[in-house]
C-alpha cells in the first residue's frame, strides 16, 4: 500500500496533488448496488503513477471518480478524495468545472470517439483554452496553434481546420493531448491513451506525452493494462483487482511483486527471449477478493 | 467547405434534375393507370342519374373516354406538357387555378403548426433527455403521450368547444370572420402576410384568431413526435465519449448540451422535421375539415370522393413535388451541418 501521509504530519509543502483514502464507487443497478471500487487509497505527487489491472478491475472508474465524471448512477464515497486542499467530494458543480481542464485533465482512450465529429479540431482545442481564460477568439486560436506545434504536428494551420474524421488515430491522440494540456493542468489522467493506436504510433505518442509531463512538472496517473509499457514509462505501479489495490510497487521492482495475482499477470505476458507454447492463465483465488 | 470541380457540379445538378423528372413521370403514369381501375363513373356523376343515353354518350365522348387508355394517356401527357392540366369537375375552374387558391391556406397553417411543433418539441425533447428519468422527463412523457395517442379531431373539437364556444378567445371555422372575407387583395395567398401588406390590421388580427387554434392543435401532434425523437437522439449523443471529453475540459453543461451534443443531432432532426412538414403540407384533412379550413387537404379529399382524375393527378403531382423539394433542401442542409457528408 502506498504511504498515505496522515493529516497531522503532512507538511504543507509535501501536500500530494491527489489524495484518495478509502475511495469507494458503487453503481445503482436495477436490482441492488454493484460495488465497483471497494476501498482504494493512494496519493499522487509529481510523478508518473500507473494503475494496471485487467478489464473490469476498476482502473478507469478510479480515474473518472477523480474527475467526478462517473455516470449519474454512480455513488462515490471516500474518507478523503482531494486535489491538493480541495475536497473533490464536497466541491460544487461550479468548483468542479473550474478544476476540470484547468487543474486536472484527462486524456481518453480513442480519439475517434472522444473528439466531436462535427467541430474542427482547432475549434475544440481553442475551446479548452477559452473555457478557462477570457481571451479573444484570435488569441485562443494562436494558443491552439502553438499547442499543435508542441505536440509535433508539422502544419498546425492546416490541421486546425480539419475535422476529426480527416485525421489519423495517431494525430487524433496528439490533438487530444494538445486539447487536454492547453490550460496547463497540474494533474493528468491518461486513460489507456495508446491502446487504440498502432504499435508503431504508440511510441511516438508516449514520447510526446513523456516530454510534456516532464516539461510541465505534471503529476500523471497512467491507466493501462500493458505491463511492459508501464515498467519503462512510469515511476510507481498500482495493481488493481476487482475494485481493490492488491499491490503497489516501484516500476523498477515490477518483477519482484509478491501478490499471486500480480505474479499471474506478469507470467501471462508473452516473451521474445523464451519459447512458449501456450500462455499460462491466471488461476484465480476467491481470497483475493477479500481485504489486503 | 467542399471544393468541387465546376464541371462536376454541373454534372451533378443535371443528374439530380433528371432523376426528379423521371420520378415525377413515374408518379404521373402510376396515378393515371390507378385512376383507370377506380370504381367511379365520372360521367354519371356529371350528367346526373336521370340523364338519357344520348347525353351520357355525348359526355362520354367529350371526355375522350371512348379512346383506348394508352391514347388517353398520351393526350393527357401532351396537354400536361403544354401546361394544360384540365378543368376540375367540382369547381369548373382550371385545376391549377384551384391549387393556387387552396394551397397557400395549407402552407400557412402547416408552416405555423411546424413552427409551434418544432419550436416547442425540440427544446422539450432536449430537456427530457438531460433530465432523463427525473420528474421533468416524466411530465414531458405524459404530455407528449397524449399528443401521440389522443385522436387529433377530438383535440380539435374540444379546443373549439373550450376556446371558441365557452371562452371566446379564438375565432371559429374558416380563415377569417366571414365579413372580412375577400377584403384584402391576394398577393401571396397567405392571409397573414397579405393583410399586413395591405396594412389592414383588423383583418390580420381576425386571421390570427382563426389560425391559432388549428395551428396549435396540428402543431401539438407533431410536437409530440418531434419531442420523443429529439429525446432519443440526444440521449444517444449524451452518452458519447466526446461529451465526456468536453466535460473534462471544464465546459459548462449548457455548452455541453447545445454546443456539443445538439450539434450532432441536427442532421437527424432535420430529416424528421422535413418529413413532418411534408405530411402537413400534404394536407391535414381532419383539421381542415373540423376548422372549415379551405385548404389542400379538403380539396384533395373532395376530389378523391368524386373521382375527378384531372384534379387528383395535379394533387398527387404536387405532393410529389413537395416531398422532392423538401428532400433536396434537407440534402443541401446536411452538407452545411455535417462535415462528414462533404466528400
Amino acid at each position: 500500500m502506498s504511504s498515505t501521509p496522515r493529516a497531522s504530519d503532512a507538511a504543507a509543502v509535501q501536500m500530494p496533488l491527489i489524495e484518495a483514502r478509502d475511495l469507494r464507487v458503487a453503481f445503482q443497478m436495477q436490482r441492488g448496488v454493484f460495488q465497483a471500487i471497494r476501498g482504494v487509497s493512494f496519493s499522487l505527487g509529481q510523478e508518473k503513477l500507473a494503475i494496471v489491472g485487467e478489464s473490469g478491475s476498476g482502473k478507469s472508474t478510479v480515474g473518472r471518480a477523480i474527475m467526478r465524471l462517473n455516470p449519474p448512477s454512480a455513488i462515490v464515497t471516500a474518507e478523503r478524495l482531494a486535489f491538493k486542499d480541495v475536497d473533490l467530494l464536497s466541491a460544487s458543480r461550479k468548483e468542479l468545472r473550474r478544476l476540470r481542464g484547468r487543474h486536472i485533465s484527462m486524456i481518453m482512450q480513442d480519439p475517434k470517439y472522444s473528439l466531436n465529429p462535427v467541430a474542427t479540431v482547432g475549434e475544440q482545442i481553442a475551446e479548452a483554452y477559452r473555457t478557462h481564460h477570457k481571451v479573444s477568439n484570435r488569441e485562443a486560436r494562436e494558443r491552439a496553434l502553438t499547442m499543435l506545434e508542441a505536440v509535433q504536428i508539422r502544419s498546425p494551420k492546416r490541421v486546425y481546420d480539419l475535422y476529426p474524421h480527416q485525421v489519423s488515430g495517431g494525430m487524433g491522440q496528439r490533438i487530444m493531448i494538445a486539447m487536454m494540456l492547453i490550460s496547463d493542468p497540474e494533474v493528468l489522467i491518461a486513460d489507456e491513451p495508446t491502446s487504440a493506436l498502432d504499435v508503431t504510433v504508440r511510441l511516438q505518442i508516449l514520447a510526446i506525452l513523456d516530454d510534456m509531463v516532464k516539461e510541465r512538472g505534471l503529476g500523471m496517473i497512467f491507466i493501462s493494462h500493458d505491463l511492459n509499457l508501464v515498467r519503462s514509462f512510469c515511476d510507481r505501479v498500482i495493481i488493481m483487482y476487482a475494485g481493490r489495490i492488491v499491490e503497489t510497487v516501484a516500476a523498477a521492482d515490477l518483477d519482484n511483486v509478491q501478490h499471486p495475482y500480480s505474479r499471474g499477470l506478469l507470467n501471462s505476458l508473452p516473451r521474445l527471449d523464451q519459447k512458449r507454447d501456450r500462455l499460462p492463465v491466471i488461476q484465480r483465488d476467491d481470497s483475493w477478493l477479500e481485504a489486503v | 467547405m467542399g471544393r468541387f470541380f465546376k464541371r462536376n457540379k454541373i454534372k451533378r445538378a443535371a443528374q439530380s434534375l433528371a432523376s426528379v423528372l423521371v420520378t415525377l413521370l413515374l408518379l404521373v403514369t402510376l396515378t393515371f393507370f390507378l385512376g383507370q381501375v377506380m370504381p367511379v363513373d365520372v360521367v354519371s356523376r356529371l350528367v346526373g342519374p336521370d340523364a338519357d343515353q344520348a347525353t351520357y354518350q355525348a359526355t362520354y365522348e367529350r371526355l375522350g373516354l371512348d379512346q383506348p387508355i394508352i391514347v388517353q394517356f398520351g393526350i393527357y401527357i401532351s396537354r400536361m406538357l403544354q401546361g394544360d392540366f384540365g378543368t376540375a369537375l367540382l369547381t369548373g375552374h382550371q385545376v391549377l387555378d384551384d391549387i393556387v387558391r387552396v394551397f397557400p391556406a395549407t402552407i400557412e397553417l402547416g408552416t405555423l403548426a411546424l413552427l409551434i411543433g418544432a419550436g416547442i418539441g425540440v427544446p422539450l425533447g432536449v430537456l427530457a433527455a438531460v433530465q432523463r428519468n427525473r420528474p421533468a422527463d416524466h411530465i414531458i412523457r405524459v404530455v407528449t403521450l397524449l399528443g401521440h395517442s389522443v385522436p387529433i379531431f377530438w383535440i380539435g373539437l374540444m379546443g373549439l368547444l373550450l376556446f371558441y364556444s365557452y371562452l371566446g378567445w379564438v375565432g371559429g371555422g374558416g380563415r377569417v370572420e366571414i365579413y372580412y372575407d375577400g377584403l384584402v387583395e391576394t398577393r401571396t395567398g397567405l392571409l397573414l402576410v397579405d393583410s399586413l401588406l395591405a396594412g389592414d390590421t383588423e383583418v390580420f388580427w381576425s386571421a390570427v384568431r382563426h389560425i391559432i387554434l388549428p395551428a396549435t392543435v396540428l402543431g401539438y401532434a407533431s410536437m409530440a413526435s418531434l419531442c420523443r425523437l429529439t429525446r432519443s437522439f440526444m440521449i444517444d449523443q449524451l452518452s458519447q465519449e466526446y461529451v465526456t471529453a468536453a466535460r473534462v475540459k471544464g465546459v459548462s453543461e449548457w455548452n455541453v448540451i447545445w454546443h456539443h451534443a445538439f450539434r450532432n443531432i441536427r442532421v437527424q432532426l432535420l430529416t424528421v422535421i422535413a418529413l413532418t412538414y411534408g405530411s402537413m403540407l400534404e394536407g391535414a384533412v381532419l383539421i381542415e375539415t373540423i376548422f372549415a379550413w379551405p385548404g389542400f387537404g379538403q380539396y384533395l379529399t373532395n376530389n378523391l370522393l368524386l373521382g375527378d382524375m384531372n384534379a387528383i393527378m395535379v394533387c398527387v403531382l404536387l405532393v410529389g413535388v413537395i416531398f422532392i423539394t423538401l428532400n433536396m433542401l434537407a440534402d443541401l442542409l446536411y452538407k452545411i451541418f455535417d462535415p462528414r457528408t462533404v466528400q
